[in-house]
């Protein structure tokens, strides 16, 4: 076996080892990835899907730095219970704008890929306040504290500019407007008609009932368009996918 | 010199002869003695890390047996037996081998120009979902059509339908409902309890119904019930004063201990501004869910503060509307599950 006795070389030169070990894990990587990128039929496309808005970024932001990752995943798997449960099975579109994915199989709580519209601004209120209030067998943390932090919009144009930078397609007047449709998504009183044409659909009002722009105002705006975007009474699923 | 050496006393922890050291002293012997064993008696190999071949040797009462082989690799005198894998370990290893080379013909595996290769089986989880949910949809077709189609009115005199839609409403209940009225449909601090007989909007089957389909106050639905009760305190109609008079009047009408004097001022407040939607002796009006204050049933409680933060920042209870979510024979479902609760009309 003289291959393996070349193999020595490798095993007893750490250097090379970690080279040669680099190498190897590149290359599996590269053929589980590299795939992903041209095959054409790993991403369907999907009328209706949008970059989220610049108070749902922010609201996001606000779920990813809570953890409501932690026990709350954010993709509903192609089984009857669950679709039963929690609407139609996730698409690959729908988080195609996200970044980082909030997919997950750890439901501690229960799956919010399609939360959105489910229940009224006023139940995600006293339910993130004190979640036992309207569930009392819930084991969910209160959020209250959410009410009390007001968001200044001094990082809202960085923010979207971060993720056109990786490659949502935020155009350069989304960008420009972003304060003004960060402001006038929770004011019910603005004019909206920027904001409808720039994120078809948006939902304008003020979620938290205070007149502060708060991060509770972002994190329902946020949660009340999770799995809304795509009309699925027109959807058509590909069937070999 | 060599007498100031000999005069100096002995460290009495190193000398050999105290017998508090005798411990040491004897393992010391015993490193010196292996050190020499290991140097003496294991001779130098010519080429390192060669494998020894199994050798034959005698045991007692067995004969000769083979003894396990060396790999050759060798630390201080301490070799490594070259024993096999467990059988078992091994076959089991071969197996998932073979196993694996299986899976990617049967599954969908290998990536390639345009697609993946879709493997023999031809599964599908988009596929088999389908054809499950349309299992279950054929099995309960007959009786969801019918469900449907029936006048409203007849469903709970039609034993086969009633029977249907209640357990299958139940079922619905506690999965989109159950979150804001209790799975026991009991309710809670303003979400309406649906046992009681009291009812915002209406408590017939035709009114349930309707607020299924549409939902109240719902943002999305334009047939939504809706009405909206003013802010009289932070939009500024009435006054701190004027507020707390009209609250005594209120909690005088279900009998609840007020201030006698503020609630008769309050009545002229209640009069002007609420008697449109909840009447002048306050019992409500269903048609702008405007709910009974004359009653002993609340929807966020029967204190003075509580009454004092509705009227100043005005309550906007918000249902969903469900007809984008659940089929019209789930919607009558529900409809039929909650009027059978105990509060139906």
């Amino acid at each position: 076996m003289q291959i393996l006795e070349k193999h020595k070389i490798l095993e007893k030169n750490a250097t090379l080892l970690l080279i040669f070990s680099f190498i190897v894990v590149t290359i599996g990587g590269l053929v589980q990835i590299t795939p992903l990128f041209y095959l054409e039929n790993t991403i369907e496309k999907v009328e209706g899907v949008r970059p989220y808005t610049p108070l749902e970024l922010a609201g996001r932001d606000v779920y990813v730095r809570e953890g409501c990752y932690v026990c709350h995943s954010q993709m509903i798997r192609p089984m009857r219970d669950e679709v039963e449960r929690y609407g139609h099975y996730s698409l690959a579109a729908e988080s195609m704008y996200d970044h980082p994915f909030q997919w997950g199989s750890k439901r501690t709580g229960p799956d919010l890929a399609r939360v959105g519209g489910r229940y009224s601004d006023e139940w995600h209120l006293d339910h993130l306040r004190d979640p036992q209030s309207v569930v009392p067998e819930s084991i969910m943390p209160q959020y209250g504290h959410l009410m009390n932090r007001i968001i200044g919009p001094e990082y809202v144009q960085d923010r979207v500019e971060t993720d056109a930078l990786v490659g949502v397609p935020y155009s350069d007047e989304m960008i420009m407007a972003s304060v003004e449709d960060f402001r006038a998504q929770a004011d019910p009183n603005a004019d909206a008609e920027g904001l409808q044409e720039r994120y078809p659909g948006a939902q304008q009002r003020n979620f938290d009932r205070q007149p502060q722009l708060t991060e509770m105002d972002a994190l329902i705006a946020y949660l009340q368009v999770l799995g809304t975007m795509v009309d699925f009474s027109a959807f058509e699923p590909d069937a070999s996918r | 010199m060599a007498d100031s050496d000999k005069d100096k006393p002995v460290d009495p922890h190193l000398d050999p002869t105290n017998p508090d050291n005798r411990l040491s002293v004897q393992r010391r012997a015993a490193d010196s003695e292996h050190a020499a064993k290991i140097l003496g008696e294991i001779p130098e190999r010519s080429r390192p890390d060669q494998p020894v071949a199994p050798r034959m040797r005698k045991k007692a009462g067995k004969g000769l047996v083979k003894e396990v082989g060396s790999t050759g690799h060798e630390w201080d005198g301490i070799t490594e037996y070259d024993n096999p894998m467990p059988r078992w370990w091994l076959w089991t290893f071969y197996a998932t081998i073979i196993w694996a080379v299986g899976y990617m013909v049967a599954y969908p595996a290998v990536p390639l120009v345009n697609r993946a290769t879709q493997g023999l089986l031809g599964t599908d989880y988009r596929q088999e979902v389908a054809a499950e949910i349309e299992r279950f949809d054929q099995a309960n077709a007959a009786i969801q059509t019918r469900l449907a189609e029936v006048e409203l009115a007849e469903i709970p005199a039609d034993s086969e339908l009633l029977n249907y839609a209640t357990n299958a409403g139940g079922a619905i209940f506690r999965t989109w409902c159950a979150q804001c009225h209790g799975s026991g449909a009991g309710g809670a601090r303003g979400y309406p309890n649906l046992l009681d007989n009291d009812w915002l909007w209406g408590g017939t089957l035709e009114d349930i119904h309707l607020t299924l389909q549409h939902g109240i106050r719902d943002p999305k639905d334009g047939d939504t019930r809706y009405s909206e009760m003013p802010h009289f305190g932070t939009d500024g109609i009435l006054d701190r004063a004027q507020i707390d008079q009209v609250v005594n009047h209120v909690l005088s009408l279900s009998d609840q201990p007020h201030e006698a004097g503020k609630a008769a001022a309050g009545a002229q407040v209640f009069a002007d501004n609420c008697a449109a939607c909840h009447m002048e002796d306050g019992t409500g009006d269903r048609t702008q869910g405007a709910p009974n204050l004359a009653d002993a049933v609340w929807l966020y409680g029967d204190d003075h503060a509580t009454l004092t933060r509705i009227v100043s920042e005005g309550p906007f209870g918000v249902m969903p509307a469900w007809n984008t979510r659940l089929s019209e024979a789930e919607i009558r479902a529900v409809a039929t599950y909650v009027h059978g609760l105990g509060g139906g009309e």
